[in-house]
């Protein structure tokens, strides 16, 4: 039997029983793109067809969602994001990571292992799939680290570890320093599988940047980070990839250097993949002139040239998928000065509508792009894309594309609200996420309430 | 019509107008501070909160000097042996100190955007001593107000900023204020110490002195220790070979300032600092009525002006 990868709470749930009409269903993989009605039986898509077709199909008790003019998408996965736990719960935990992961319409997420203790042992990763088990509302899967401690020195077990659940390694957070230690978890992958993603920064180069080196942190006199930080460690590493034919996935690119080090490794063969963060697609460094503390992250915002390669390389295939390096912090943490403030936003419950007010609405980009690198992100690492047809466990979620909404308005299903979005008009809005075949988030007064046009 | 907001935070909070609005409210004051009796009753009963979380001499004992001659009552803490020290949040500490009612709270921090941060957290109008390598606008006052002094206008002149540009919150501040006030400005430093992409605040940038001589101002910075043992310069002694101000490099035309302290024989030599061409005295000199021009402008200044418009 295959090791068990993705974890949820599996007692004491009950399985969708759902009736989905007239939705507009968009699944690019099936080249679907038109109204349909969907019906769900015991978590798992039992019937489709065309609008009106399947009215009465599931006997009158079943609940039914009327969706004409909604869209339909598979559920989205996120092979990037920090819950936290364990040991800062107090900044997010199981159960609130994975409800905003639901309210982002988002049916599964892959957890960093940059924790208190470090997911660097079997003992740590037992106890939080099985805390997992118990807790989250949607799958999630871990990474486990590459080095012990996130020390950049010696390996953690690594084929204990992908016994034990892991999928994959990373020291994210931190970039692997010694090329020399990198190479041979890349060799040693030949033994254990499992994808190796890196959070690349050349620590001698961004020091103790604060922001994107450029005009603004020029104007601001804030230490910069320059994009050389990251793309000299993605050729580095690239380079090594290639050498020991091992799979490397890189985090977060954010500049067109990057970009360029990702296009010459793929060209010449190596098996390499790479996610960008809806805040990089979106922002550039010109919100960091606010110094307000929710636009500092690692890597940071860059310039619009960046932002437009980002763009470009998203909507080309190049960089492969969406992640959002969910990073929440307690308010009290964020409320300092920008350089004394830690790194990381929020992107969970705003990914979908940032990437569609931004993006798409603008023209920049087709949103059937949008949903195919949204849930891209786990089959990078092996899991199943989710997809949308007969006989397929549930992964859906459903989205109003004309509410406009206010970020943070009514609050977060993140115990954090550091969302770069925050303040933000955006829209489309999540209104029912199902994953797994559970029914993970539910906006009953949107849904009952008629279209509003 | 000229408006001054609540807070002076940063010099973009000004236009030129409101600039030369200050400067003209500092020639008044400069002369209450010849007089014996160096007092005005401008804010009396009124609180001035100093909040330093970075040692400063000059423009601590400045700012408390303005506000006690505009009759202010003046409560000055340094981070040393405060609760500061002992962990408590900038946020709290600001909190707190607004329980007391304070009409301006001046802050000095070694972060940028503090200023921008108490801004949001206390009802007093806010102003900034000093944020990090940020900004540092009363100090781009003084300089404008001493160099109007001297050149009568800054229009057309050409500026030079020596020094450590990276590092230098008053070279920041001092770009925004000569450039605003019609001055054409110039650094100049070691590559390593010239921000890239520093020609977005509206100047020219140089590596080498060659040019220094069609300067009418020549802005020398300080060149701080430290900065050799962060490779940012092989060592002082090069340092000083290259862009150290002395008579040598400098015409009798040209006009010199530093915002001080002065290392002297680094930066500038001692016969640059002791020249008549040096107008160092003169810049701590204004820094008083200038502070007090601000703390009034922001205090009491604007409403009337508003009744006038």
């Amino acid at each position: 039997m295959s090791t068990q990868r993705l974890f949820h709470r599996d007692r004491d749930t009950s399985r969708a029983e759902l009736l989905i009409t007239n939705a507009h269903v968009l699944d690019p993989r099936a080249e679907l793109d038109e109204p349909h009605d969907v019906l769900i039986r015991d978590g798992h898509i039992a019937e489709f067809g065309s609008p009106g077709s399947l009215s009465g199909v599931g006997g009158p008790d079943i609940e039914t969602i009327d969706a004409a003019g909604r869209h339909l998408f598979p559920g989205f996965v996120d092979p990037h994001v920090h819950l936290r736990t364990p040991g800062q719960e107090y900044k997010e935990n199981l159960e609130t990571g994975t409800a905003a992961a639901a309210a982002g319409g988002f049916c599964a997420v892959i957890a960093m292992p940059n924790t208190d203790p470090v997911v660097d042992d079997a003992a740590i990763l037992g106890s939080l799939t099985e805390a997992a088990r118990r807790q989250a509302k949607v799958p999630v899967g871990f990474l486990a680290s590459i080095t012990r401690n996130l020390k950049g020195q010696e390996l953690t077990e690594m084929a204990e570890l992908r016994d034990a659940g892991a999928l994959g390694f990373t020291d994210d957070g931190k970039p692997v320093v010694s090329a020399g230690t990198l190479r041979k978890a890349l060799q040693y992958q030949r033994l254990t599988g499992g994808v190796i993603a890196l959070h690349e920064e050349d620590p001698d180069l961004s020091r103790d940047g604060a922001m994107h080196e450029g005009a603004v942190s020029a104007r601001l006199g804030i230490a910069g980070i320059p994009t050389l930080s990251e793309s000299t460690m993605v050729a580095r590493d690239a380079a090594l990839a290639a050498y020991e034919g091992a799979r490397v996935h890189f985090q977060h690119l954010s500049c067109v250097e990057s970009i360029e080090a990702l296009r010459h490794a793929k060209a010449a063969g190596a098996n390499v993949s790479a996610e960008v963060c809806p805040h990089h697609l979106t922002l550039t460094d010109d919100m960091v002139r606010t110094l307000d503390s929710r636009f500092k992250m690692n890597p940071p915002l860059r310039t619009e040239t960046d932002r437009q390669a980002l763009v470009a390389a998203l909507k080309s295939g190049l960089i492969d998928c969406v992640a959002t390096d969910h990073a929440p912090h307690a308010v009290h943490e964020k409320e300092v000065p920008f350089e004394q403030a830690p790194m990381g936003t929020t992107g969970l419950e705003t990914a979908f509508a940032a990437l569609y007010t931004e993006l798409v609405i603008s023209g920049e980009i087709e949103l059937a792009t949008v949903i195919e690198r949204m849930t891209a992100g786990g089959a990078l690492y092996g899991l199943p894309i989710p997809r949308i047809a007969p006989g397929e466990p549930a992964n859906l979620t459903l989205v109003d594309l004309d509410v406009r909404f206010e970020v943070g308005a009514e609050g977060y299903a993140s115990r954090s609200a550091n969302c770069c979005f925050h303040g933000r008009a955006l829209q489309g809005k999540v209104l029912l996420t199902v994953a797994a075949g559970t029914v993970a988030h539910l906006d009953r007064m949107s849904t009952q309430a008629p279209v509003a046009r | 019509m000229t408006r001054l907001g609540r807070h002076l935070l940063s010099i973009e909070d000004l236009d030129r107008p409101a600039i030369e609005r200050i400067l003209d409210r500092a020639e008044s004051f400069d002369e209450v501070s010849g007089r014996e009796i160096k007092k005005v009753p401008a804010l009396r009963g009124r609180t001035i909160v100093n909040l330093f979380y970075e040692s400063s001499t000059r423009t601590s004992s400045s700012f408390e000097l303005a506000a006690k001659r505009l009759s202010a009552d003046v409560v000055s803490i340094r981070s040393q042996g405060s609760a500061v020290d002992k962990g408590e949040s900038l946020k709290d500490t600001v909190q707190t100190l607004s329980a007391y009612d304070p009409a301006a709270i001046v802050i000095r921090s070694p972060h940028a955007g503090a200023a921008t941060l108490v801004a949001g957290w206390t009802p007093a109008s806010v102003i900034n001593a000093g944020d990090g390598k940020h900004e540092h606008p009363t100090q781009a006052l003084l300089d404008v107000f001493t160099l109007r002094r001297r050149l009568g206008s800054l229009d057309a002149t050409n500026i030079w900023i020596v020094g450590d540009v990276l590092h230098s919150r008053v070279a920041r501040s001092n770009i925004l204020a000569f450039t605003r006030m019609g001055a054409e400005v110039t650094v100049c430093g070691p590559p390593t110490l010239i921000p890239r992409e520093i020609e977005a605040l509206g100047c020219q940038a140089a590596t080498t002195l060659d040019g220094l001589e069609n300067a009418d101002v020549v802005y020398v910075l300080r060149m701080q220790q430290e900065r050799m043992r962060d490779s940012f310069v092989p060592s002082l002694r090069e340092y000083a070979s290259r862009y150290q101000i002395n008579p040598a490099r400098l015409n009798p035309n040209q006009v010199l300032m530093h915002p001080g302290p002065v290392n002297r024989g680094v930066e500038l030599s001692g016969e640059a600092i002791d020249s008549p061409q040096a107008l160092i005295g003169a810049q701590v000199r204004a820094g008083v009525a200038v502070r007090m021009a601000v703390l009034y402008e922001l205090l009491v200044g604007a409403p009337a002006l508003a009744e006038v418009a």
